[in-house]
């Protein structure tokens, strides 16, 4: 090569390899590709969903969905028992989970020191990975016995509340956790200026750094509820009523979700057997089920993104 | 007098002495709420511990080894070691490649506030929060039901196979957020490094940003598998066999892998349910 000479430098030069372009294409339709399976699996989720409950819903007697419980094995649809069921024991976990979440959160964001949150924040995280069935089985055969029964004595050993409790445990991690990051989120500036004009630290808490993260708390608290309503194992374990359930509102008895509802149907048989309308009730409640969850996953979605904005 | 010192009697002459005990009181409160949770942890492992280590310490070989029987003293757990197992081997190999491709693709190629990416992403935080017994209508309506000759043609479709598929794809949506998170820590001068050099998009992407992301998408994985073992409910949907079954405790039989199957989630579902008999984990 010559080095002395000036090396004139054409656009072919410039276009680079061939090959290299190639694979840069293949590339980046692969992984289009695998991102959009995302949108495949939703538009399954719906399909699967949609054509089993039009068959329930053109073809159940309106009647039976109003009945005195969730029988479906005896073609009793009743959808406020199971409706009724989550809406308690989704009630009975966040009762547990927004003080303990929450508290935990503000002791994290706004008291701990570096030090004792780098040992508790992770410690909390661990909570999140117990598998729900172990929690199931705890609720069971701890909270249930332990604590339902011996401060309500006419509690039943199978229990919405024990199950509630159960759940409410597994989701103080995941209200914690979104809780304090919204917390640390809200400005140093804002604190500072609160202390500077002299408040104390617990005004400068309550009436500074919760209104202005107040709706990332919300988001919280709704990923929360939709994480409880959508909690399957805890109350199949611990609620009991698995064949069904008679229209109830007593926490301190057995009772049935909308998710256990589903898990019960499938439970132990080869076939999902029973009336001629069984099977497809099991898609109903899972449409439900879906519906619900969504409207609150896109509602949390709207308030995270207003914090964003807001900071 | 150090500064430690000086700082309290500032603090003192400024609060003239006194406590401020709401505030001690509040911060009291959300510290017992901290501790609260962390106890509640504490038990409930303690609480495994100790039940689980008495079955442990006394036949530690056939409980791992066993077949499921109807005696409590002598049944194992072998095919529900054997069916987690198969479930994380589906999980690592689907749910792990096109999580971690998605999620470069939302990082890295997708043009920044472009449509299709924005989409996707708002379509991916929904994924995640679908309830896990919805993925198993999934599972049900098309890897047992419409796949049933390919994943199962002895078992109605009731296999491990439908199962590790149905798992994938409800921890895919968890593996592309935590690696889509990972890939953002990526500080920009390295990708900028790469350009500058002339390197193309995937060869940057590939020779230094995935490297760099490495660990964090290995933790997102990571946690992304202990769900997929933990998870139970979509199982039961898909069909595993909550009764007794014999045989299957061959961990390589690749053929039995469209049989019927069990895992250790549905065991302790199964056994729960059986008073008197629990008391394993």
């Amino acid at each position: 090569m010559e080095l002395t000479g000036r090396t004139r430098i054409t656009v072919s030069d410039l276009r680079g390899d061939p090959r290299r372009t190639r694979t840069e294409k293949l590339v980046r339709y692969a992984l289009f590709a695998a991102a959009a399976t995302s949108i495949v699996i939703s538009a399954a989720i719906v399909l699967s969903l949609a054509g089993e409950t039009w068959t329930f819903v053109s073809q159940v007697e309106l009647a039976s969905l109003w009945t005195d419980g969730w029988f479906p094995r005896r073609g009793m649809y009743d959808v406020k028992t199971i409706v009724a069921g989550s809406v308690l024991v989704s009630a009975v976990a966040m009762a547990v989970a927004v003080p303990l979440g929450l508290g935990a959160a503000i002791y994290l964001a706004e008291y701990a020191s570096p030090r004792v949150r780098k040992v508790l924040k992770p410690t909390l995280e661990i909570l999140a990975g117990i598998p729900s069935v172990v929690l199931g089985f705890f609720a069971l055969s701890f909270i249930s016995p332990q604590i339902v029964q011996r401060f309500f004595t006419d509690a039943t050993a199978f229990s919405m509340a024990a199950a509630g409790i159960g759940v409410g445990i597994l989701v103080v991690p995941l209200m914690a956790t979104i809780s304090e990051d919204a917390l640390r989120s809200v400005p140093v500036a804002l604190r500072e200026a609160s202390t500077g004009i002299g408040a104390r630290k617990i005004t400068t808490t309550v009436r500074v750094v919760i209104p202005a993260a107040v709706s990332g708390l919300v988001a919280a608290f709704i990923v929360a509820v939709s994480r409880a309503i959508g909690e399957t194992m805890v109350v199949f374990i611990a609620a009991g009523a698995t064949g069904g359930a008679l229209f109830s509102l007593d926490v301190f008895g057995p009772g049935q979700t909308m998710t256990a509802a589903m898990a019960s149907q499938a439970a132990g048989t080869d076939q999902v057997r029973g009336e001629a309308l069984t099977f497809q009730s099991l898609f109903f409640v899972g449409m439900l089920l879906f519906l619900f969850t969504f409207a609150l996953n896109l509602s949390a979605d709207h308030f995270v993104r207003r914090v964003r904005q807001a900071y | 007098m150090g500064p430690g010192a000086a700082a309290d009697r500032v603090r003192r002459s400024i609060t003239g002495g006194e406590r401020d005990i709401a505030g001690t009181a509040f911060m009291l409160t959300v510290l017992v709420a901290l501790l609260t949770s962390v106890v509640i942890l504490a038990v409930l492992v303690l609480d495994m511990v100790n039940r689980g280590g008495a079955v442990l310490t006394d036949r530690l070989g056939d409980f791992l080894t066993g077949s499921m029987s109807s005696q409590p003293d002598a049944s194992g757990i072998v095919q529900g070691l054997r069916g987690t197992f198969w479930i994380g081997v589906f999980t690592v190999a689907i749910a792990f490649p096109l999580g971690i491709a998605a999620a470069t693709y939302l990082e890295e190629y997708a043009p920044r506030g472009s449509r299709v990416a924005r989409v996707i992403d708002v379509n991916i935080r929904n994924l995640a929060g679908v309830p896990s017994v919805v993925y198993g209508i999934l599972g049900l309506t098309f890897f047992v039901k419409a796949l049933g000759d390919v994943t199962g043609p002895d078992a109605n479709g009731r296999s491990v196979v439908s199962a590790g598929l149905t798992l994938a794809i409800l921890v895919l949506p968890i593996v592309i957020i935590t690696s889509a998170e990972a890939l953002r820590a990526v500080p920009r001068g390295i990708r900028e490094a790469g350009f500058g050099v002339g390197a193309t998009r995937w060869e940057v992407t590939r020779h230094h940003v995935l490297p760099y992301a490495a660990p964090g998408i290995l933790t997102g994985t990571v946690l992304a598998l202990a769900r997929s073992l933990g998870e139970a409910a979509p199982l039961i949907l898909v069909g595993a066999t909550t009764g007794f079954m014999t045989g299957g405790d061959e961990f390589a039989n690749l053929a039995a892998l469209r049989e019927r199957f069990t895992a250790l989630p549905i065991i302790i579902t199964t056994w729960a349910g059986r008073p008197g008999e629990g008391g394993r984990r």
